[in-house]
């Protein structure tokens, strides 16, 4: 058994009549890389004020690495690095010399800050600028700085609150990158919170999904598509050259009729459907080969066959979606 | 054998103490460091210094040139000849300590004003605050960065003004002069203190730096233009007639002392006029039985800082109320990112 590193129970955090973060239970294992996924204004921003002390919980209990952070803020503080949202540096100031000023709050000696700040500015490639001031860096630039100043204090968990926002295609691949390399060579938790799910998806080992301050689902992609799709988590898209005489629509429509009647007699379709010139098929399994073969076997010409598995996107939407259909039902009902 | 031990225990103790205290105190040194270069550094201080020399060399000059006058028509032999060189003047331009009761407040307000809210609106207080620090580093450390600075710049100028008029009068002060010298600097740096206090509290409280120095300077207005004004509509409505009774009379004095004891700039005024000038014997209203008797003539510095021991528990007071003030308010924020 191995012992969560942050442990959150029961945690609820109310501003007035609004409730912000609503009875969340969470758990992460040490060295993993957890995505807090949800829109804004979900609470997210929250609840990692709260894991740092930063602001006090109405209700319930946290725990990180066994500290408390509502009676022990420092300490916490120490083993956890958080780059907030759209972090800001001492423009005045180099950026070594910002990280040296963070080192110092840090305890470390004038010496030893100087030492770990080049150290870091090398790792997130940062080193030709070093001396540049940061009010000139661009904003990856500053991301980057960010992290730096994140792990010049050794942390054992970071935590980053929608660091992407604002970057680059390019530079917010080469950031996670960054992430997932730190985390996997020096065994760092990181919990990373984003609107945006492709980069969730690209990094992350398990995500959190939450919707309205409450955690809706939380697993690794499997999981969660496998929670919310368990009659038909694959879809197989085909299209089949059409009739001759296709100026006829009765043609296409005895086709089509023909091939949704033989699909549906296959094992594990759920459904068939005609669509926009595509077949759309959901099954409860991969079984294209069996579809492919039906097709060929009716005589018509296969021109196109995809499979699409259920991506983050289609998980995130349909949380959303029920997210969203719930509250109407609340609103409807009061 | 028995000293070296002890010696060794000393030299221990004493060590291993400064390293107990060193420690935790370092993050501390690290953010007053960083404020007084920041304040140093910046524009709006080196303009302010330049304002403060500018003004103080005026007043220093018309003191100058007007000191032969007075000291003609004074005794030959006036005991607190060096003093004048604060508060006299010729009319053109007000003498030093007035100067400094009207800088040291602009002084104070430009110095916090953006203090906290301009942390925040550049995102570095959030980044700050995630580090193992307690929050209220952050304003202990601005505050007391912000005075050193101010501390040293007053007592500078002190000493430039002491030093300019040894150099053009040719008379030192004497010892008791000096440290009603020291003690009128120190009070000064008081007063900029409370105000400094006052401001690093506005900027808590708005988060745009222009409304804090707004209410800073507002403040200030209130009671050096207006709170006066207000006393005097007050007290003219109770003002008993020539003829009443003395003790009428007297309370009345007592009432319209009190009214504008409230007013940190006259407790200020007060402060500075009794230490510059040792033939003040009290500051209040006082009836013909005590004045009976009395031998005109200065009062030792001991007594002096007794006559205004209140007037200064006034004004550490009410810089202690406006750090708690922000104290306050600022603990029980919740810091979210800009």
């Amino acid at each position: 058994m191995v012992n969560n590193i942050i442990e959150i129970s029961n945690l609820t955090k109310r501003y007035g009549l609004f409730t912000a973060v609503d009875k969340l239970n969470l758990s992460l294992l040490p060295g993993e890389i957890f995505g807090l996924l949800g829109p804004n204004g979900a609470g997210k921003s929250t609840t990692i004020l709260m894991l740092m002390g930063l602001t006090e919980p109405s209700e319930g209990s946290i725990r990180v690495d066994g500290i408390d952070p509502v009676r022990n803020p420092v300490d916490v503080k120490k083993i956890v690095g958080y780059l907030p949202e759209d972090v800001g540096f001492y423009d005045n100031l180099s950026g070594l010399e910002n990280l040296v000023y963070t080192a110092g709050l840090n305890g470390m000696s004038k010496t030893m800050a100087i030492d770990n700040a080049v150290q870091m500015l090398g790792r997130v490639g940062l080193s030709d600028e070093m001396h540049k001031k940061t009010g000139k860096y661009s904003r990856g630039m500053r991301q980057r700085l960010g992290i730096a100043d994140v792990l010049i204090k050794k942390p054992k968990i970071i935590i980053l609150d929608e660091p992407t926002l604002g970057i680059d295609p390019a530079g917010i691949r080469e950031f996670l990158n960054l992430i997932v390399k730190l985390s996997r060579e020096e065994g760092i938790t990181v919990l990373f919170s984003s609107h945006h799910l492709h980069q969730v998806q690209q990094v992350c080992d398990r995500v959190g999904i939450f919707v309205k301050g409450k955690l809706l689902a939380a697993g690794n992609l499997d999981y969660l598509a496998k929670q919310l799709f368990s009659s038909h988590a694959y879809i197989v898209e085909a299209r089949i050259a059409l009739p001759e005489d296709k100026g006829k629509s009765s043609a296409v429509e005895t086709q089509s009729h023909t091939v949704i009647e033989r699909l549906s007699q296959v094992e594990g379709v759920a459904k068939a459907a005609f669509q926009d010139d595509l077949y759309i098929i959901e099954c409860t399994g991969d079984i294209t080969p069996v579809i492919a073969k039906t097709i060929v076997d009716t005589g018509f010409g296969l021109t196109y066959l995809n499979v699409k598995k259920y991506g983050l996107d289609d998980i995130y939407y349909r949380y959303f979606e029920g997210g969203y259909e719930h509250d109407q039902h609340r609103l409807s009902n009061s | 054998m028995n000293m070296i031990n002890i010696g060794y225990q000393i030299r221990n103790f004493l060590f291993s103490s400064r390293e107990r205290g060193f420690r935790p105190s370092r993050p501390f040194r690290v953010m007053v460091e960083k404020e007084v270069a920041d304040h140093i550094r910046s524009w709006r201080f080196i303009i302010l210094v330049i304002l403060i020399f500018l003004t103080c060399a005026g007043s220093l000059y018309t003191a100058l040139s007007s000191i032969q006058k007075v000291t003609e028509k004074a005794t030959a032999d006036d005991p607190f000849f060096f003093l004048r060189l604060f508060t006299v003047s010729d009319g053109t331009l007000p003498p030093f300590f007035v100067f400094i009761s009207f800088l040291g407040p602009l002084l104070g307000i430009s110095m916090g004003f953006d203090a906290v809210n301009s942390e925040y609106n550049r995102g570095t207080l959030s980044r700050v605050l995630a580090q193992p620090i307690p929050r209220d580093y952050i304003i202990n450390a601005k505050f007391v960065a912000a005075l050193t600075v101010i501390g040293i710049m007053v007592f500078a100028l002190s000493f430039l003004v002491m030093g300019a008029g040894l150099l053009a009068i040719g008379i030192p002060p004497t010892v008791e002069e000096f440290m009603r010298i020291i003690v009128f600097t120190l009070f000064s740096v008081i007063y900029i203190a409370f105000w400094l206090n006052l401001s690093v509290f506005f900027s808590i409280r708005f988060k745009q730096p222009a409304t804090s120095a707004l209410s800073g300077i507002a403040i200030w207005l209130f009671f050096v233009v207006f709170y006066p004004l207000i006393v005097n509509i007050i007290t003219r409505a109770f003002e008993p007639s020539e003829y009443a009774h003395p003790r009428a009379i007297f309370l009345f004095e007592k009432f319209k002392f009190a009214l504008v004891q409230v007013m940190p700039n006259e407790l200020y005024n007060e402060v500075v006029s009794t230490l510059l000038t040792p033939t003040v014997r009290s500051l209040g209203p006082l009836s013909m039985e005590q004045l009976q008797g009395a031998i005109p003539g200065p009062v030792p510095l001991g007594q002096s800082l007794m006559i205004i021991w209140p007037q200064v528990t006034g004004l550490i007071a009410i810089t202690a109320i406006c750090f708690v003030l922000s104290y306050l308010s600022f603990m029980r924020r919740e810091i979210r990112s800009r």
